[in-house]
């Protein structure tokens, strides 16, 4: 209980924190009246339409306004498409979220596979190419491979067309075949990051005395392996995992550019540039909700695979 | 293990390969009478009639709404909600009879009520600065089925702007920015925010009607999506394609139709900040641009050649001498530098709004040739918001390459923007007789005389070299071999209407 009651201060202070610098920030890069009123507007109706939206008044009276509505789940209404914020956000985070979501199921999927392979390889010379790779493949980020996964696959193979993003409701395979790519450049980094921590960490557990011991009771390295070093290592592989749930979040907001997909992260960047604040508040505190709830799961699953350890920490 | 799930991996990424590339339905949309239209910006702005701001909003909008007057492909303004118009000898009185058995896309049949509601909120919150100045003291009433507007000046372009104040049902403002309802040839039916727009024939509209079912606008806002997704088959038309975009399409699918953005882009030079305030300066900096070499490095030679603000789909007041008076030459460039007393040069910078690649692309060569004939010129990009505030309306810059349409298809519309009172003027270029010139021909009636008095205009800016005039920029517009009927505009729209299999 009193676990969660600090995890909850702590969400409740951050999405405050952050969003009022977001407020603040509009403060100075500008309001988004001169859009809306095009390259023809006379200071007269810019002045008026300033006083109508309330741009005028003192910052803390419009942000506790704004938090108000918020919290009352009015999210209020898009300066630029008049379209109210929830109809406009709700859809574009169904994008990334299952982009997330295809690229966190790869990246469990194949990192826990090549990483067990690798800890059971008998061969030290392909093990330590595979360390090599891996080095090379962790040190790129997502939107270089996204870069090169478009010129590889989409222009040179024609496995897929960049660009072409095709909406679910037209067709769910085509949806997620488009989103295939970006999600697997998202998850190679991070696919590589944990084979090497479930690489290294095995191979810590396999010095410790308690595998020893196990070898003297005439266990052979596979089943060490198997039945004891394992399950040791992969406690903090699997944190790993769900730590980076938050940061393949961050990492779909560059790829969404990359393959043009229309996600909340191209939504957020085309309404910082037209000064739509209202829709870029909305995105930055569902990714503040979303990076602290996975971090939660996170604390909460450590004690689900080793008992050992109490959350209350 | 591995073996299996690499495997596994693998026919994943085959099975989902192949589904990303079922895109090519081209077939299915011909049978269904639809087509996909491939836009480079989204609608993001207002729908609202008197509230759009972005030239790509109008260009696809007026597929939705219509004034009592339109505008033909010809520049010539036709009978739309109204049947006809009837100008009093004096010029000052119109009467409007409108067209019996015009219907909105909302099934309500339109009446005078719906127009003078549409004059009155046009009038209150239009974004257009050139509509207030129309609208003051002007009357509009009805009398029974006819409107009658009363001018306080004659005004020879007023069916231009009549046909701006688009017609939508009474009380119906507020809807129209995200529903929006006209009496177009097509109605609006959804729109999902930066993936596309829907509309569909309007089966009760009063004239010709269309012929294509539906049209989807998609939105690609990365211009090599765009050529990707036109080269997958998933687009039927696509408008504004740059010479460099149709280089990598295929022929055999789409016929390429080239004409201009109906534009004037110009090195617009900031004539009241030191040193473009002095002419042989600002003559120097024209001398030193060679447009050929322009066009030809940014648009593989296509474009037109302007020398002053009108450009030659104007064919009434474009001259053609006006063109070529300032031949590209360093020389003169350097005495005419040397004369206004800078025989070393000068440093400025070259304003570029980063969103427009046209733009860019030519700031990019000017900054080389100005730095040839001695001037050390330096491009800076900037966001378009910034473009807006600083550049536009706040008019702290050196220089800017930018493009300016004409609201309506009148000289009046690109050439009284330099009065020296105007708002729009941000070069802040001052000429007593150009002031002058352009008052009498906005009062002239005699149409050739009118004519005369605007070329005239036209030819004090290029003798004052007020800025330096580069081209109406090329575009091209891609469309499917299996449709015709696409039809140019001499300002920017798209007609879906004409479009047919």
């Amino acid at each position: 209980m009193k676990f969660a009651a600090k995890k909850l201060t702590n969400l409740i202070i951050t999405v405050i924190l952050v969003s009022f610098l977001t407020f603040c920030a509009f403060q100075v890069i500008g309001d988004p009246v001169a859009r809306m009123l095009g390259a023809e507007a006379t200071p007269e109706k810019v002045a008026q339409l300033r006083e109508e939206l309330g741009f005028n008044r003192p910052v803390m009276t419009r942000y506790l306004e704004w938090a108000g509505n918020f919290l009352r789940g009015d999210m209020g209404i898009s300066y630029s498409y008049k379209l109210p914020v929830s109809d406009m956000v709700i859809p574009k985070l169904g994008v990334t979220v299952a982009l997330t979501l295809m690229a966190f199921v790869m990246t469990c999927v194949l990192s826990i596979t090549i990483g067990l392979y690798q800890v059971r390889l008998k061969s030290p010379a392909v093990d330590r190419a595979m360390t090599v790779v891996n080095q090379i493949v962790m040190s790129i980020p997502p939107f270089f491979i996204g870069i090169l996964l478009t010129c590889l696959f989409g222009l040179v193979f024609h496995l897929f067309t960049p660009g072409y993003y095709v909406s679910f409701r037209e067709s769910p395979a085509g949806f997620f075949g488009y989103l295939f790519f970006p999600a697997l450049s998202i998850a190679i980094p991070k696919i590589s990051q944990s084979v090497k921590m479930l690489r290294s960490r095995t191979g810590e557990e396999l010095e410790k005395d308690y595998i020893r011991t196990a070898f003297s009771r005439g266990m052979n390295t596979g089943a060490a392996v198997n039945y004891h070093a394992l399950h040791n290592a992969i406690i903090p592989v699997i944190s790993f995992l769900a730590v980076s749930l938050a940061e393949m979040l961050a990492s779909c907001i560059i790829i969404e550019q990359i393959f043009s997909i229309p996600g909340i992260g191209r939504l957020m960047l085309s309404s910082i540039s037209s000064r739509d604040f209202t829709v870029v508040l909305a995105i930055v505190v569902i990714l503040v909700l979303w990076v602290i709830i996975v971090n939660f799961i996170a604390d909460m699953i450590y004690p689900l695979i080793d008992p050992r350890i109490k959350v209350n920490r | 293990m591995f073996k299996k799930t690499v495997a596994l991996f693998l026919a994943v990424l085959l099975t989902v390969s192949l589904c990303a590339c079922g895109g090519d339905r081209k077939g299915d949309r011909k049978t269904n009478n639809e087509i996909v239209v491939g836009i480079s910006q989204d609608l993001g702005d207002s729908l609202n009639p008197y509230q759009m701001t972005a030239a790509g909003t109008k260009e696809i909008m007026t597929n939705v709404y219509e004034g009592l007057y339109k505008v033909a492909p010809s520049g010539d303004f036709i009978p739309a909600v109204a049947e006809d118009c009837i100008i009093s000898e004096d010029g000052k009185v119109y009467t409007f009879p409108l067209r019996s058995g015009v219907k909105f896309h909302n099934g309500k049949e339109l009446t005078v009520q719906d127009v003078l509601y549409s004059f009155k909120t046009c009038s209150d919150i239009t974004v257009d600065s050139s509509l207030p100045k129309i609208f003051e003291g002007l009357t509009v009433e009805s009398e029974g089925n006819n409107i009658v507007m009363k001018l306080s000046a004659a005004n020879n372009d007023f069916l231009a702007y009549v046909s701006l104040v688009y017609i939508i049902p009474e009380g119906y403002s507020d809807q129209a920015a995200t529903q929006p309802v006209g009496t177009g040839p097509y109605k609006f039916v959804s729109r999902s925010v930066q993936e596309n727009i829907v509309f569909e024939k309007f089966g009760d509209y009063w004239g010709n009607k269309a012929s294509v079912d539906k049209v989807t606008c998609k939105i690609y806002e990365d211009a090599s999506a765009l050529v990707a997704a036109i080269n997958a088959g998933a687009i039927d038309v696509t408008a504004h394609l740059t010479p460099d975009q149709i280089a990598g399409l295929d022929e055999k699918k789409y016929d390429f139709l080239e004409d201009t953005m109906n534009l004037v882009q110009a090195l617009y030079l900031n004539n009241a900040r030191k040193p473009f305030d002095d002419v042989r300066v600002r003559q120097a900096i024209c001398y030193a641009i060679d447009v050929d070499e322009i066009l030809d490095l940014t648009a593989n030679g296509h474009g037109s050649k302007l020398g002053t603000s009108i450009y030659p789909k104007f064919t009434k007041y474009f001259d053609e001498d006006l063109v070529d008076m300032y031949p590209h030459s360093v020389e003169k460039a350097k005495e005419l530098l040397a004369e206004a007393g800078y025989p070393n040069g000068f440093s400025m910078s070259v304003t570029v709004p980063s969103n427009y690649t046209p733009h860019v692309n030519a700031g990019q060569v000017i900054v080389q040739q100005l730095k040839a004939a001695g001037i050390d010129a330096e491009l800076k990009e900037v966001e378009w918001n910034s473009w807006l505030t600083d550049v536009y309306q706040g008019r702290d810059f050196d220089s800017t390459v930018c493009g300016f349409d004409a609201s309506t298809i009148t000289a009046n519309a690109l050439l009284s923007r330099w009065v020296s009172t105007s708002g729009k003027n941000m070069i802040g270029f001052s000429d007593p007789k150009y002031d002058e010139l352009i008052s009498k021909a906005t009062a002239e009636t005699d149409d050739a005389v009118r004519t005369q008095l605007y070329k005239d205009a036209a030819r004090i800016l290029a003798e004052d070299a007020a800025n330096a005039y580069i081209q109406d920029i090329a575009e091209i517009v891609a469309i499917n071999k299996d449709l015709s009927g696409y039809v140019f505009y001499p300002l920017y729209r798209i007609d879906f209407s004409t479009i047919h299999y």
